[in-house]
């Protein structure tokens, strides 16, 4: 998680289509693939290696190296070993979900839109729009096989992108997606649609998840600085209605008014 | 442009600030040409509603000549002269849809706070605080309006701005008070406060059938205007003792529906008002429904209280248990303006009531803050305000 927000904020800095961002792109990706137990071990093992290379007593060098490789083993849940075997104890990466029960930051909501359910879905299924009510969004490119590229304002005002496939396209039910492997981001989502009985419009119930750059230390950063998910979701679907229901999101900027 | 803007408490002043502008594709600017002081601008006066920020433009009653339109606006259109209801309603939600304009989701830019407050947030107001919308409000000489189509109503030019300006708020709002008191032929209603608005639910409640109506003050003037103009029997609560007189007038049994025309700032003289002063000064509730206890304590075995008057937050000592006791309804909230304005202007213009019998006095919007502060303080001569820009 630390590479990553380091691989993050170098591509911030110099742009996302700079040579350091393909640099950046270029390097192996360092994957959790250890379980939790297998780091605890690993730091232990590691620190105890390095304290013995230090005391004159152990074998020197050689400990603090191997000490060194432990505990990069479990600051970062890599092993190349495993890395290079593709082999992965990690419960993080599990087949079902991009992202386990355990980590990163789940959120779901739910709102009332007075429109039929097939103009509700077609509006959220073309990703382009989703910008326009989700305002933590900057940029949403669909390209080819159903895919799409996304773009948000991260934590620390980085700049995050990152690269997503559909999972299901239900038309007027359901859709879900997450960030293809290897992304700097971490997320799925899902919103399903229900279509209620005598004219009172479709429920949308969303589902989203996400490991931010930083894990649980970067959502807590991005608190900090006022990105609470949970609240950003609830507006953005306030947002996502209204759109739907009136064609505009209601405001006040850049109206008169006495000194302040 | 003038306009008259929040300083602090006590505190209003007219100055100059830039002219609106469209902001979205359904809004509409309009050429202010009448615009009043509402009573519940004196709770914004007084300090009693949270979230103002000085330099807001007031005033939610108003009325003029289409200015400029955006390009989602195709009912109304440059020169049309519109009255302005002073609830900002989409049109295309759930509660527009039902009619409930006053609840509308999708008016309110800061729903999040409102949401806070009361659960679940209503429409945006003019010029009534932020928790409200924020909206740049209407004693001005030019004012924005959101979903133009919706919050801009037609009016005939052979009607002066007088006998429409008031379908904007007050004579709306006190005749959904009327209709809510569900009156049957014979009722008595009784009215505390005889303002604007409880004026104009004593003249509803008779076109809506009233055998009887009670109003209800302690300002002298204010109950001749109820007894002379609107034909109300009336009552000085300072000067008897009102549940006896209440009782004695309806033959033992209590009115049939009590409106609460008052709202949060009531007087009174007994012990409960002034501990209300006292705590409300000390921050420990929010407002002094004097008004709506005795409403409560006075109507009649399965009767219906009717609140037109404004509540913002915490009451103490509210009996509910005499509610219960007596199977009370309970009927309140701000006037779905936009449901009434067709069928009121049908009622003006069929001479069935002239709204213009309430302004007592006319000012020029740049002597606003002036005439703000005789409202405030010299209740017994004015009743309302008209300003014109």
């Amino acid at each position: 998680m630390a590479a990553t927000l380091l691989s993050v904020a170098a591509k911030s800095a110099a742009g996302r289509d700079s040579a350091v961002a393909r640099a950046v792109d270029a390097l192996p990706q360092v994957r959790t693939n250890l379980s939790s137990p297998e780091r605890w071990v690993s730091l232990a093992a590691g620190g105890a290696l390095f304290g013995l290379g230090f005391d004159g007593r152990g074998p020197g060098l050689l400990s603090c190296l191997a000490g060194t490789y432990l505990l990069y083993r479990a600051a970062t849940g890599n092993c190349l070993a495993y890395q290079a075997l593709g082999f992965s104890t990690s419960d993080a990466t599990a087949p079902a979900s991009v992202i386990a029960a355990e980590h990163g930051t789940r959120v779901e909501h739910v709102v009332t839109v007075m429109k039929p359910a097939d103009q509700v879905y077609r509006f959220w299924r073309d990703f382009e729009n989703l910008p326009r009510f989700m305002t933590h969004l900057v940029d949403v490119d669909t390209t080819t096989d159903g895919r799409s590229r996304w773009v948000a304002k991260g934590p620390l005002g980085l700049q995050v992108e990152w690269e997503a496939e559909l999972l299901t396209d239900t038309p007027n039910r359901v859709i879900a997606w997450k960030s293809v492997d290897g992304s700097d981001v971490d997320t799925a989502g899902s919103v399903r649609f229900t279509d209620l009985p005598h004219g009172q419009g479709t429920e949308v119930r969303v589902e989203l998840k996400y490991d931010p750059p930083g894990g649980k230390v970067g959502s807590a950063v991005a608190r900090l600085f006022g990105e609470n998910p949970d609240r950003q979701v609830r507006e953005d679907l306030r947002r996502f209605k209204q759109i739907l229901e009136t064609g505009e999101t209601p405001t006040t900027e850049g109206q008169p008014h006495g000194r302040r | 442009m003038r306009a008259l803007c929040w300083r602090g408490q006590k505190n209003v002043a007219v100055e100059r600030v830039p002219d609106p502008k469209i902001l979205n594709p359904r809004d509409a600017i309009v050429r202010i040409t009448t615009t009043a002081i509402c009573g519940s601008d004196l709770h914004l006066y007084d300090g009693y509603i949270p979230t103002m920020k000085a330099g807001d433009i007031l005033g939610h009653e108003f009325m003029g000549v289409v200015e400029e339109t955006g390009r989602g606006v195709t009912h109304v259109r440059k020169g049309d002269r519109v009255v302005v209801p002073f609830t900002i309603a989409c049109g295309g939600c759930f509660f527009c849809k039902r009619e409930l304009y006053s609840a509308c989701d999708n008016s309110n830019p800061n729903a999040e706070v409102a949401d806070t407050a009361y659960g679940y947030g209503g429409s945006s107001l003019f010029g009534y605080s932020h928790m409200f919308g924020g909206y740049a409000g209407g004693q001005a000489e030019f004012a924005r309006v959101p979903f133009a189509d919706v919050g801009l109503f037609k009016v005939p030019a052979h009607l002066p701005d007088e006998k429409v300006l008031f379908l904007t708020d007050i004579f709306p709002t006190g005749y959904m008070a009327a209709e809510n008191c569900n009156i049957h032929p014979g009722d008595t209603v009784a009215v505390w406060g005889c303002g604007p608005v409880g004026l104009f639910a004593i003249k509803s409640a008779f076109l809506l059938g009233a055998h009887r109506v009670i109003g209800i003050d302690y300002v002298e003037g204010r109950l001749r205007m109820a007894r002379d103009l609107c034909g109300a029997e009336v009552v000085n609560f300072e000067k008897v003792d009102l549940y006896g007189w209440l009782d004695d007038k309806t033959g033992g049994r209590g009115p049939d529906a009590c409106i609460d025309a008052v709202g949060m700032e009531a007087h009174g003289t007994n012990l409960a008002a002034v501990l209300d002063r006292v705590k409300a000064f000390a921050h420990l509730a929010t407002d002094r429904p004097q008004a709506l206890r005795q409403a409560i304590m006075a109507c009649r075995k399965g009767g219906t209280v009717s609140i037109p008057g404004v509540y913002g937050g915490l009451l103490d000592k509210l009996p509910m248990g005499a509610a219960f006791g007596k199977g009370l309804t309970f009927k309140m909230g701000q006037t779905h303006v936009h449901k009434y304005v067709p069928k009121l202007l049908a009622r003006i213009e069929k001479g069935e009531i002239d709204p213009s019998f309430l302004i007592t006095h006319r000012y020029n919007l740049s002597d606003a803050a002036e005439a703000y502060h005789r409202f405030a303080t010299q209740q017994d001569e004015y009743v309302k305000v008209v300003l014109k820009p």
